[in-house]
């Protein structure tokens, strides 16, 4: 750039308009925003997919649909939430949010941002184009195999498998692109005087998922080419008869899918505490207990992969190891559990919709961590294993935990994004019908799991008949409930009261300096942090 | 309050009268097995422990939330962090609280239930060994009064009841034609392997799973401590027909469990004896084979589902010569896919018994639209020299 144009900085707003806008924007609020729509489309497409799962279960037999399109329903869904839903909203998050908290004018790589959110959208096509393509008789439709791809089963699958590798391939490097302009905008671009331990803790949250994805985006990535090779070029990685392991895949694949777990929730907990601290109109407890609470889950979490698979047979020393490691990961999570009530504890508490996200979001999410550690158990884990009750759980920790998380973000920034206030009392209402809805979804099926149903199954025995019921009405009243979120989210930007600079009386940080929305260059001077 | 307890009792009812027909539970299904019993203890305790947690903290939240709210003019107070020796024990105590949970209270008991769980050796008197196949278990005892049976259990549910058109019977999906038949009080040593895919053989009431790999032998016990039949499922994503793979155990005393290995041996001695059958015998043997093995993928019409599934209606191979000049089968030829399988189609040599094959291939080759004009009949004679 040359001094000229940086002489006329201020003045410069303009920027094509237009679909090109889109397309060309290496703006990181530009960005941002598409991410968050990608997140929005892809949630509701996922969120569909799993009501034709539970209009299925409805009642015993089949009625909607055969057991071959079941299979492909869950693992396309699943792979839809975590890669298309979750994963772009904490990283649309992150664009819009960590330039403004940090004091900075842009993410530290433009293009290489724009690229990585445009290399999204094919991946999202690739996973759901062979649902499209068994309509005109190509292929047998998609991924059948759970979102897991355990081989076997993943080899002898049709192209549906081989089009959901390369929507991996894609995804993962769409991640590891963001991982790295997030790592290098934190340790760069920081306002001067912002030392690491004075950044937000929504930074910290999300430079440890960064290094996280980009320790395990490429194992994931070795282990899926190599069962690409395996179906396609006669290699035998997970093939006894050649000299390979089926289970070897489980070993490398969970090694990232366990970490996974803590990419979609760190950012998360990196919010969560600002938005209490907001709304507690107290600054948050115990700000270094918890970045290194943060640092503690994201090292237990690269070591503690196997307790997925207990099941499949290892040594009794790899079971023990395994199962008091995942139980260690309970004393850093109890910290910032403390730390989040420590911090609500004699605020001056109010309840906005964000607020009433969060601490439903502390509630819901801490039953997930609760039964997380019973399933540490290996004894116990062979009931559990791979049954309803496994299912609740991740449930509790990745919707509740994970879901239920971003829309707390997104109705605590949405008055800054937009500059308009949304609609406070449908916002009360969209929680309401998300939280109740929610726990009658999953509440029963703890139990039918516990009674000894198996997940993955299109069709179950009668005694399972009236939790699977109720079940799939809490999810039919869940699914509905998250068009008033969209309702939301179109109105505030559309129009409505207009929203202060600082939006919320308690807000503190950067980002709350600035006009809402933001001007399109973000900071043109940098602010000074003391 | 006394509306509250309303409310519950109310809900409770509504719940209840939903529930006439099934015996649905809150928690595991009756343990009979030491295994479950553990199982059960330890989830239990662990509820316990938990659900205290929960309440408590659940309290604390609601305490400030009711407490300490704007719109009642809380003021904010100032968090110090702990700095005296006291503050600093005090914050050090939960630390404590929640290692000895973790470590001691459920760390002690759960270390040894896994030795016991993996100890399938010690004291056991039987052995058997279990294969998973797409998608039907095949059981085979490997010692004792009952060393040599071998038999396949298949679901007995039928595709009207799936799909809705006649009713469903009491054990919906949870029906076999073979169940396992295991002696009450001994400890049976459970040698676990696949076909194909990863299976998972599951009875709840015995708390014990263990995934069935293809190429490998996994280990697992069982000691059945009450006679009864106990029903269970695959449960490791196996395919189309995962949800359709039951496993149904049938305990009972030593003395019967003897008696019905004697019965057995006898009955499958005679089934593995060889002899000449006509057309109509095989035909009619074969039907029943088919229907039970090779109808959920190739379908009971012979159409197949295309393209993972090949239609057997005018197929060249189920058509087509089997034997060559010098009498042997040729490779690639409707027995050799049988006996052999090939990709997605398993491999039958193990499974089924030399009438059975003979009996489905010519099934095969003259019903379902089919009328082979070479090797029309097969007989079991043929399908045992092929074997050797």
């Amino acid at each position: 750039m040359s001094t000229t144009t940086v002489a006329h900085h201020d003045e410069h707003q303009e920027h094509p308009t237009g679909i090109m806008r889109w397309l060309t924007t290496t703006n990181h609020k530009d960005i941002g925003t598409m991410y968050l729509t990608f997140s929005l489309v892809m949630f509701l497409v996922g969120g569909c997919m799993i009501l034709g799962i539970r209009a299925e279960l409805f009642k015993p037999g089949l009625q909607l649909m055969n057991p071959e399109f079941f299979n492909q329903l869950i693992g396309v869904h699943a792979l839809i939430m975590i890669f298309a839903a979750l994963m772009p909203a904490a990283t649309g998050f992150a664009n819009w949010m960590l330039p403004l908290q940090l004091g900075a004018p842009d993410m530290a790589l433009p293009r290489l941002n724009n690229w990585g959110f445009w290399i999204l959208p094919p991946s999202a096509v690739l996973l759901t184009l062979p649902f499209t393509l068994a309509l005109f008789g190509i292929g047998d439709g998609a991924l059948a195999t759970g979102w897991t791809f355990y081989p076997p089963l993943s080899i002898q699958g049709g192209l549906g498998v081989d089009f959901a590798i390369f929507a991996i391939h894609l995804l993962g490097i769409s991640s590891v692109l963001g991982s790295i302009n997030i790592i290098v905008t934190i340790f760069n671009m920081r306002a001067p005087g912002m030392t690491l331990m004075k950044m937000p803790l929504f930074a910290w949250g999300w430079l440890i998922t960064a290094f996280l994805l980009i320790a395990t985006i490429p194992v994931l990535a070795g282990a899926v080419t190599m069962l690409l090779t395996d179906r396609h070029f006669g290699t035998h990685f997970f093939n006894a008869a050649g000299g390979g392991d089926p289970i070897m895949f489980q070993h490398l694949f969970w090694f990232f899918g366990h970490p996974e777990v803590y990419i979609l929730l760190l950012p998360v907990w990196g919010f969560i505490p600002q938005i209490l601290q907001t709304f507690s109109r107290k600054p948050m407890y115990g700000y270094k207990a918890q970045v290194y609470s943060l640092w503690g889950i994201g090292a237990l979490s690269v070591v503690v992969w196997a307790h997925h698979f207990f099941a499949a047979g290892m040594p009794v020393p790899a079971l023990l190891y395994f199962m008091y490691s995942t139980m260690a990961i309970s004393l850093p999570l109890a910290v910032l559990f403390y730390c989040w009530i420590r911090t609500m504890w004699k605020g001056s508490m109010s309840f906005e919709t964000p607020m009433l996200f969060t601490v439903g979001w502390i509630i819901l999410f801490g039953i997930g961590g609760l039964t997380g550690l019973v399933l540490a158990d290996v004894a116990a884990d062979a009931q559990y294993h791979n049954s309803y009750f496994v299912v609740a759980h991740f449930h509790y920790t990745l919707f509740a935990g994970g879901i239920m998380g971003i829309m707390a973000g997104v109705y605590y920034w949405l008055p800054k994004m937009t500059g308009h206030m949304y609609n406070e009392k449908l916002g009360k209402l969209h929680f309401w019908l998300t939280a109740i809805s929610f726990n009658v979804t999953f509440i029963p099926q703890f139990f039918v799991g516990l009674a000894g149903m198996p997940r993955r199954i299109p069709d179950y025995a009668l005694q399972f008949a009236e939790f699977n019921m109720i079940s799939s009405i809490g999810a039919f009243v869940l699914g509905l409930s998250q068009l008033l979120l969209v309702y939301n989210i179109i109105s505030c930007v559309r129009g409505g009261q207009k929203a202060t600079d600082r939006v919320w009386e308690g807000a503190v940080g950067l980002e709350w300096t600035l006009p809402s929305p933001p001007p399109y260059h973000s900071f043109t001077e940098q602010p000074v942090v003391k | 309050m006394q509306g509250m307890k309303k409310l519950g009792a109310s809900a409770f009812a509504l719940f209840y009268s939903l529930s006439a027909r099934a015996d649905y539970t809150f928690n595991f299904p009756e343990p009979v097995t030491p295994m479950a019993l553990d199982t059960l203890h330890v989830h239990n305790k662990f509820m316990l422990i938990t659900a205290v947690i929960f309440v408590v903290v659940l309290a604390i939240m609601i305490y400030s939330i009711v407490k300490h709210r704007h719109d009642k003019g809380y003021k904010p107070v100032v968090d110090k962090a702990p700095s005296t020796a006291m503050e600093i024990f005090w914050t050090l105590v939960p630390f404590a609280i929640l290692l000895l949970i973790d470590f001691v209270i459920m760390g002690i008991p759960a270390y040894h239930s896994v030795v016991v769980m993996e100890d399938t050796r010690d004291q056991s008197t039987m052995v058997i060994k279990i294969t998973g196949s797409q998608w039907r278990w095949q059981y085979e005892y490997l010692d004792g009064d009952a060393k040599g049976i071998k038999f396949v259990s298949n679901l007995t549910t039928t595709n009207g009841q799936m799909h809705n058109e006649e009713d469903k019977g009491e054990h919906y999906l949870l029906e076999v034609d073979n169940p396992l038949v295991l002696p009450v009080g001994e400890k049976v040593r459970i040698l676990m392997t696949a076909a194909d895919v990863l299976h998972n053989w599951w009875v709840p009431q015995f708390g014990s799973a263990r995934v069935a790999v293809p190429g490998f032998i996994r280990e697992t016990w069982v000691q059945v401590e009450k006679p009864g039949v106990y029903r269970g499922q695959c449960k490791e994503l196996c395919g189309k027909g995962h949800g359709y793979m039951p496993v149904v155990v049938n305990a009972i005393s030593k003395e019967e469990f003897a008696e019905w290995a004697n019965k057995k041996q006898e009955e499958q001695k005679a089934a593995n004896d060889v002899k000449e059958m006509t057309k109509d015998e095989l035909l009619a043997q074969g039907k029943t084979v088919y229907e039970k093995n090779c109808a959920v993928c190739h379908q009971v019409t012979g159409a197949g589902l295309p393209p993972a599934f090949p239609a057997l209606t005018g197929s060249k191979i189920a058509t087509g010569p089997i034997f060559g000049a010098d009498g042997k089968y040729q490779k690639d030829s409707h027995l050799d896919r049988v006996l052999n399988g090939k990709g997605v189609m398993p491999a039958w040599k193990a499974t089924l018994n030399d009438t059975e094959i003979a009996a489905v291939m010519t099934y095969e080759r003259n019903a379902l639209g089919n009328a082979a004009s070479v090797d029309a009949v097969v007989q079991p004679a043929q399908v045992k020299a092929a074997r050797e």
